[in-house]
């Protein structure tokens, strides 16, 4: 009886293609809208992230996320290398300072000042130049979206000349860092060259990044750093998840985005419910017939699931073909790199497909198990 | 067994009613009736007579609530849902007066449905029912979708859709309601040809009197009972 109730199904071409494709834009627009999402989020902690060396990250006790730092003692370096378990600790300076090129094309920059004696915390991709001639005097390696930004149309390469608060600075390399929340360039220097650049302060380390000695949990060492030093330590995944966190409760993006996908939840779920539920009710003298030609009520519900199943398998697959295409011509964009069809979207995606054609389908059955089979001679 | 000496179906004082109180209605009021084996007996009336509900009750889609019913030799109401289920199954053709083919099908698809509700194997099914349609004068149009087909035709498939699982009994609802008159003779004719058998029973409901020589005999219903029956024997 599946090949009864498949070809029933596939029999209104109309309806069927209608059934479909409401389900393939639903799930394009949720696993689109999902994964964006997460990629925005996943954004605001890039640059915790590409800082793969060091697996412990301290700060001050009342800084929340990347973004938001108040400078550190020098002295608590020395304090936090003192805590039994540490392997080692390295100062990690961010600031923004406004970026200027030779023809005065500017942007408020991200720079990121590595330790000086170890380069501790680049990231890993570099494209042209390498990390190591950072130790040459006034050098920058710069990241390629923000080169094509300060330089738009022109070709990578080494050398060129920036201005950052009346320092001349040199591009040493080009970096494929990922992607931070905010467009900016990036720009990766050592710590002393970076605070010049930004002017001196009277306290200045932004954070300081450790790794534990072999043996002793990240987790347990942020443990035995706030114990010894007060200051706030977070393993490198309690971090993002902080950033996460901060710009979930404090910013408008979860609302945003969460409006278009109840939308597109229930744009989806309406239509492909209300177009499968038409097709069941508009087969009901079908159904009557087969009921009173001997098909027992567990086979037509199964007949009804398998149609609402393959309906919403076909229409989930096609609309996750569409959002990989997107993505995938998106991924290669500067400005959405970094930006992927996450599968944890897709299989929540799938979840409330299945979920959808289920509510339908069960809405459907109940007309189909009170219908009497004596009906099909009204 | 002599065919039309046995009883395929036996209707003792059957009663069934709709609704409680008020709305309560009295759609059948005591019938009696049989259909025997080997013959096309006809039930007739007007509309609202209680000529639906009583093959409904015949066939086990609904209940009676009064009186005896034996089909086949078993009282059908007494059988448990799914009992009745493959009773319904394995002994009972439907003919209805829309056809009630499943438009996404072809011919041959429709006619094999009972056949795949049965379990066969769907390329057995299939050739059954291609010869059924052969039997039945559509050789040529096996792989016409019903909308491709004419009324008489659509018909025709729904003959061979209703004889194809060899009931024992047919049960035909208005079978020439929907044709102009050569069409309905055809159909009947077919029916007459290929549904008779003795160990058959064909029940037709029907208003048209045109086809009335085709049957063995004819039941009259008027408001829940049958009023009068005549049997070929006598019209002749």
């Amino acid at each position: 009886m599946n090949f009864v109730a498949l070809r029933m199904l596939v029999g209104d071409r109309s309806k069927y293609f209608g059934l479909v494709f409401a389900i393939a834009f639903c799930t394009f627009l949720l696993e689109n809208q999902t994964s964006i999402f997460a990629g925005i989020l996943k954004r605001t902690a890039s640059q915790i992230l590409d800082v793969t060396d060091a697996e412990v990250w301290v700060m001050d006790p009342k800084t929340e996320y990347w973004d938001q730092t108040k400078a550190l003692k020098d002295t608590d370096l020395t304090r936090v290398r003192g805590v039994p378990g540490v392997a080692w600790a390295v100062r990690l300076f961010k600031g923004n300072p406004v970026t200027k090129t030779l023809n005065g094309k500017f942007a408020v920059s991200l720079i990121i000042g590595l330790d000086d004696a170890t380069l501790s915390g680049a990231p890993r991709k570099i494209l042209l130049g390498s990390w190591e001639r950072l130790w040459e005097p006034d050098s920058v390696v710069i990241d390629e979206a923000g080169y094509v930004l300060l330089f738009p149309g022109e070709p990578l390469e080494l050398g060129r000349t920036l201005e950052m608060n009346d320092h001349r600075v040199t591009v040493v390399g080009i970096s494929d860092p990922s992607p931070p929340f905010l467009s900016v360039p990036i720009m990766h220097t050592r710590y002393s060259e970076a605070v010049n650049f930004l002017g001196r302060e009277r306290t200045q380390l932004s954070f300081i990044v450790a790794r534990a000695l072999p043996g002793i949990a990240p987790s347990e060492l942020t443990a035995r750093i706030e114990n010894a030093t007060s200051l706030r330590a977070r393993t490198t995944q309690q971090f993002m998840w902080d950033c996460v966190r901060y710009y979930l409760k404090n910013t408008g993006i979860p609302v945003n985005f969460g409006i278009t996908i109840l939308v597109a939840l229930v744009v989806g779920t309406v239509v492909a419910g209300q177009t499968f539920y038409l097709f069941t009710v508009e087969n009901l003298k079908q159904f009557g017939a087969l009921k009173a030609m001997g098909v027992t009520n567990p086979r037509l519900v199964g007949m009804i699931l398998l149609q609402a199943a393959s309906v919403a398998a076909l229409g989930f697959s096609l609309g996750t073909g569409m959002a990989a295409i997107f993505f995938e011509i998106f991924r290669h964009k500067l400005a959405t790199r970094g930006i992927v069809l996450w599968w944890q979207c897709a299989g929540l995606t799938g979840a409330c497909i299945f979920f959808v054609a289920m509510v339908a389908s069960i809405l459907s059955i109940r007309r189909v198990l009170v219908l009497e089979p004596a009906e099909v001679f009204r | 067994m002599n065919p039309g000496d046995t009883l395929a179906v036996s209707c003792r004082e059957v009663q069934k009613h709709f609704g409680d109180g008020e709305t309560r209605v009295q759609a059948l009021r005591g019938v009696e009736f049989d259909a025997r084996f080997g013959e096309l007996s006809f039930l007739v009336g007007p509309s609202g007579c209680g000529k639906t509900t009583l093959i409904s009750v015949i066939a086990g889609l609904l209940d009676r609530t009064g009186g005896e019913l034996s089909v086949l030799g078993v009282e059908v109401d007494k059988l448990t849902p799914s009992e009745r289920i493959l009773f319904r199954r394995k002994n009972v053709g439907f003919l209805f007066q829309q056809y009630n083919l499943l438009p996404a099908f072809t011919a041959a698809e429709n006619v094999a449905v009972p056949l795949l509700i049965a379990g066969v194997p769907r390329k057995e099914a299939l050739e059954r029912a291609r010869s059924m349609l052969s039997r039945l004068g559509l050789a040529e149009r096996t792989g016409a979708l019903p909308s491709q087909l004419s009324g008489g035709q659509q018909q025709r498939v729904a003959l061979a859709r209703a004889l194809i699982h060899e009931p024992r009994l047919v049960i035909c609802d208005e079978p020439t309601a929907a044709l102009d008159h050569a069409s309905g003779e055809a159909v009947m004719s077919l029916l007459s040809a290929n549904a008779v058998h003795p160990d058959r029973a064909v029940i037709i409901v029907t208003h048209d009197t045109r086809v009335f020589h085709y049957a063995q005999s004819i039941a009259q219903m008027d408001d829940g009972r049958i009023a009068k029956v005549t049997r070929k024997e006598a019209q002749a």
